[in-house]
């Protein structure tokens, strides 16, 4: 670590207190905010979250060395951690911290990215499923009750067994194509009882069609299942794609996703516990911050409690 | 009640069937031949033969789905690249050791979580429900092949008190036959159950805390105590009794967690069993293995849940006495 | 006169909400004696404290966001329920005293037959054998009035209707023969025709035990035919107490005179009213804000500036033996201000 790291960590850190005591504040405000915040470690998770995006967003400034440079092979190799290897090296000699830092765009972005693809899906197929309710209701539930069926992570075993080598963008994809039947179950649910509500008659009535309804009358108000699936959401894909990674066929090495760290320092867990140690720290705290911010959220727009 | 059993049962097999079908669908689609008869992996000629004749490798595709559909019925799943055997046959080999782990895991998830959910639920918004919450809500964010590594490191290579993989000893019990070599499989499947229990236990603890706090504010619980009851049989018998219903639903969602958690939990502790055998697999571009070990673990998954479901439907009066499910 | 079988004196219950709403000071300052052997309606609109009431009796207050304040006074038989000791009260809850409460469907635990929801109180408080306990229920059942006692004592709560499963709380509340039953709006959840029926049991009831009952409800028709006296409550406390019929011959509360006015009768001529229903105007205030003074006065047609600035004690009537019937509101002091406005 150099002066200038130091300095841009602690302007993360400081950063992320002042996007955290934003949030708080602006949170603060609203009634559904006010039942956030009753949760204190959905206030620790906000400060989490947005220190590690900082982290990631700032890598070049926070991260001393290329993450993928192989520093000096013969001395530098599974180095404890120190004041120059903030996290010490792993068996390539590579900076565990500079990984770590580049990590977390990988992890957080593929995070994000098949998130989003299940919940648009998810959101999309419940809300037809809800709103249409005929024969296409009971299709699609079945369709879901047949994609839980298999569990996600043999789904992606076969499908890098079937196609040989599977590019990560497929597979970031496909991560997020296994993973929205349960939000589909949690809006159709919502949008059930919402379809019967006294506005979607009136939009019906001025002759707004389907398309319009669900999208612009339905959809906002079934917010609440949809932004809660996101936040755990998240943190289930950076899960698996730590799992898959770990088993060496998620993300490949060189690429520093902190599945693939593990992996890296798997064999040499007992020389240099380190190398697997703070990546596996780094997916906990990451997503125990998503669990706990998604609980607060859970809380904070139950319908139920409005007004309290 | 049998009506609504065999409609249940039926559904189960259309989702199985369902299953089955778009494999195939996959299998079809990506590149290569099917079940291993071509040149790239190397079979013997006989071999190759078996499978064109039993797959129908040179048959139109309806009459190669049908003929897949009458082997799944007969167990047969194709051949393996990787062990030169029967599909079948190598899953079969390691299914003992997955249950005994999942079986033993479930022990520890649905003990403690119980457990854990109940106490915290009674000692609600108190400082052991606060910090017994953290706790567990730490442990069910980790990874779990990750805190298999942690516990294998301390538990096993610094404290040696459990051994650092396999199953049992290789040279003194290469199978079960003494009390003596029934230890010792114990003693190799602790720490990998523990893995896996712990995270599970976490995400149940977590669940059931919310089942019962919703139970306890309930009206009859208040009649319970209006009644002079005892706060311990109020919530021990009146309470629980109405959270276990929501437990039971956990029965049929702990089958995938566990599925899952194998495939990890098996590699970090290198346990014979489908996971390990599944990712093996994978590098040995061997999918027929890991098509049917998928196969065979929707058919787990769709069981589990069938069982949840009767169970729930044999537990809850409302449901048992009006007979069938809603 | 008889001692008095429950005697509660300056009852406050306080509840702590959440966020800076307050204290709501839901029952401030209830005092009355229930007597054995007798009906006393506790009659009121809903927040006025009546549930709380009865709860506080019992100690079922939930602790955390509830609690008893120190001065208030509860004894039952002679010995003081807010100092008892939890195994004594236990003793006394569904045993000496029984409660029934007001939603029979989610008041009974759903996945347990009646019959042994019945049963346990006997089993706990009476130590009888699950046998004897459930010929006990069975009994119970009969008293009741429900048909079929030996089959229907096996059932669910789920598989009988509202009006059954209101007899069930009454079996389960009366096996252990208790000498107070309080019976929290018993009527409320039913249709009218079943409303009349489980009146009529309880008074039965009442009279085959000789027990005392405290009937708790918002409609004034359920305490005109069941009960001896009735205490009116309001926002808190205690607006007028006396027998029913001088309660209902000669309101002198206002808030008592506005409920009983409220009330369309069949026999008034439409020109009398013209042609519009009496309402009190205004709103029950919220328990977290009560009004200075007496807390009817914004809405009272004959308040003056005294009422806004000095809370009324209970004022005996003049006419009356003490205490039997009393008001708390000014009017009594200055009874010429009524004439005004009649």
């Amino acid at each position: 670590m150099t002066v200038w790291t130091w300095l841009a960590l602690a302007g993360a850190v400081a950063l992320a207190l002042v996007a955290a005591a934003e949030v708080r504040r602006h949170a603060a405000a609203r009634a559904a905010g006010r039942r956030f915040l009753r949760h204190p470690t959905a206030s620790l998770g906000v400060f989490i979250l947005a220190f590690f995006v900082t982290l990631a967003l700032a890598a070049p400034l926070v991260a001393p060395y290329d993450p993928t440079r192989q520093l000096d092979p013969v001395h530098l190799q599974n180095q404890p951690p120190s004041l120059r290897f903030l996290l010490g090296t792993d068996v390539y000699s590579r900076d565990v911290w500079s990984r770590l830092v580049y990590g977390a765009r990988l992890s957080l972005g593929i995070g994000t990215i098949a998130m989003l693809v299940a919940v648009t899906v998810g959101a999309g197929v419940g809300a037809v499923a809800g709103y249409f309710s005929h024969w296409l209701d009971a299709v699609l539930m079945r369709g879901v009750d047949v994609g839980l069926a298999v569990p996600r992570i043999f789904v992606l075993l076969m499908a890098v067994a079937l196609w040989e080598r599977l590019p990560l963008g497929a597979l970031v994809l496909l991560i997020g194509f296994t993973g929205w039947f349960v939000t589909s179950r949690l809006v159709r649910a919502e949008v059930l009882s919402l379809r019967e509500r006294e506005f979607v008659a009136a939009a019906r009535a001025v002759g707004a069609g389907p398309t319009r309804v669900i999208f612009r009358h339905v959809l906002p108000n079934a917010a609440a299942p949809i932004i809660v699936s996101a936040a755990l959401g998240i943190g289930n894909v950076i899960l698996l794609e730590a799992g898959l990674s770990f088993l060496g066929i998620g993300v490949p090495s060189p690429l520093p996703s902190w599945g693939s760290m593990i992996h890296d320092g798997w064999q040499w867990i007992v020389a240099a516990p380190w190398t697997s140690g703070f990546p596996g720290l780094a997916i906990a705290f990451v997503v125990m911050a998503l669990n706990a911010v998604g609980d607060g959220l859970r809380d904070a727009l139950d319908p139920r409690k409005e007004g309290t | 009640m049998t009506a609504w059993l065999v409609r249940r049962l039926a559904a189960a097999i259309a989702i199985v069937f369902a299953v089955v079908t778009i494999t195939f669908v996959l299998i079809h689609l990506a590149p290569g031949t099917p079940f291993g008869a071509d040149e790239q992996h190397q079979q013997d000629p006989e071999v190759i033969a078996r499978l064109v004749r039993q797959f129908g490798l040179d048959q139109p595709l309806p009459v190669q789905y049908v003929l897949y559909l009458r082997n799944l019925l007969h167990g047969e799943l194709g051949q393996s690249f990787s062990q030169h055997r029967p599909v079948a046959d190598a899953i079969a080999d390691t299914i003992p050791p997955t249950l005994t782990l999942a079986g033993a895991a479930l022990v520890v998830d649905f003990g403690l979580g119980l457990a854990l959910g109940v106490y915290q639920a009674v000692r609600a918004r108190r400082f052991g429900d606060v910090v017994l919450g953290n706790v567990a809500l730490f442990f069910h964010s980790l990874p779990t092949f990750w805190l298999g590594l942690v516990l294998l490191l301390v538990f096993g290579q610094w404290l040696h008190v459990f051994p650092v993989g396999g199953m049992r000893d290789p040279v003194l019990c290469p199978s079960v036959t003494s009390a003596r070599c029934f230890g010792d499989v114990l003693w190799h499947l602790a720490l990998p159950a523990l893995t896996l229990g712990l995270v599970g236990a976490a995400g149940t603890a977590r669940y059931q805390r919310a089942a019962m706090l919703e139970v306890v504010g309930q009206d009859y619980v208040r009649t319970a105590r209006a009644k002079g009851l005892r706060e311990r049989r109020v919530l021990l018998v009146h309470a629980l009794r109405n959270a276990l219903l929501s437990f039971i639903t956990l029965i049929g969602l702990a089958f995938p967690f566990l599925l899952t958690g194998a495939v990890l939990v098996e590699t970090v502790f290198a346990w014979p069993g489908m996971g390990r055998l599944s990712v093996g697999a994978i590098f040995q571009r061997d999918y027929p293995l890991v098509t049917g070990a998928a196969l065979v673990a929707s058919g787990v998954v769709v069981l589990g849940s069938v069982l949840a479901d009767v169970l729930y439907a044999v537990a809850d009066p409302r449901i048992r006495a009006s007979g069938g499910s809603t | 006169m008889t001692e008095p079988l429950l005697h509660v004196r300056d009852l406050k219950t306080y509840f702590v909400t959440e966020h800076g709403g307050g204290t709501a000071r839901a029952v401030d300052g209830v005092s009355f004696d229930v007597y054995p052997g007798e009906t006393l309606g506790l009659v009121g609109e809903s927040g006025c404290g009546k549930t709380v009431t009865s709860l506080s009796i019992l100690r079922l207050i939930p602790e955390p966001p509830g609690h008893i304040r120190p001065g208030s006074f509860i004894e039952f038989e002679g010995r003081n329920l807010l100092t008892s000791a939890p195994t004594a009260l236990r003793a006394i809850r569904g045993n000496r005293i029984a409660m029934t409460f007001q939603e029979p469907m989610t008041s009974l635990n759903p996945v347990f037959t009646v019959g042994d929801q019945i049963a346990e109180a006997a089993i706990v408080h009476q130590r009888l054998s699950r046998r004897a306990a459930r010929a006990r229920a069975v009994e119970m059942l009969t008293l009741v009035g429900i048909p079929d006692p030996q089959e229907r004592v096996d059932h669910y709560p789920h598989q009988m209707s509202g009006g059954m499963r209101q007899r069930v709380m009454i079996a389960m509340a009366l096996i252990c023969r208790p000498q107070l039953l309080i019976a929290d709006e018993p009527t409320t959840a039913l249709d009218v025709t079943i409303q009349a029926q489980i009146l009529e049991l309880l008074d039965r009831l009442q009279r085959e035990l000789g027990m005392a009952v405290m009937l708790i409800t918002h409609d004034l028709g359920v305490v005109a035919g069941s009960a001896d006296r009735v205490v009116v409550m309001y926002a808190g406390q205690v607006v007028e107490q006396a027998p029913t019929r001088e309660l209902f011959a000669r309101p002198l509360h206002p808030y008592t005179e506005g409920l009983l006015a409220s009330v369309p009768r069949l026999d008034t001529r439409v020109s009398q009213v013209r042609g519009r229903l009496h309402s009190i105007p205004g709103q029950v205030p919220a328990a977290t804000a009560w009004p200075a003074g007496c807390r009817f006065h914004p809405r009272c047609p004959y308040a003056w500036d005294r009422c806004a600035t000095e809370e009324p004690p209970p004022l005996d009537t003049p006419g009356s033996e003490p205490g039997t019937h009393t008001v708390r509101c000014w009017l009594l002091t200055e009874p010429q201000r009524r004439e005004r406005r009649a």
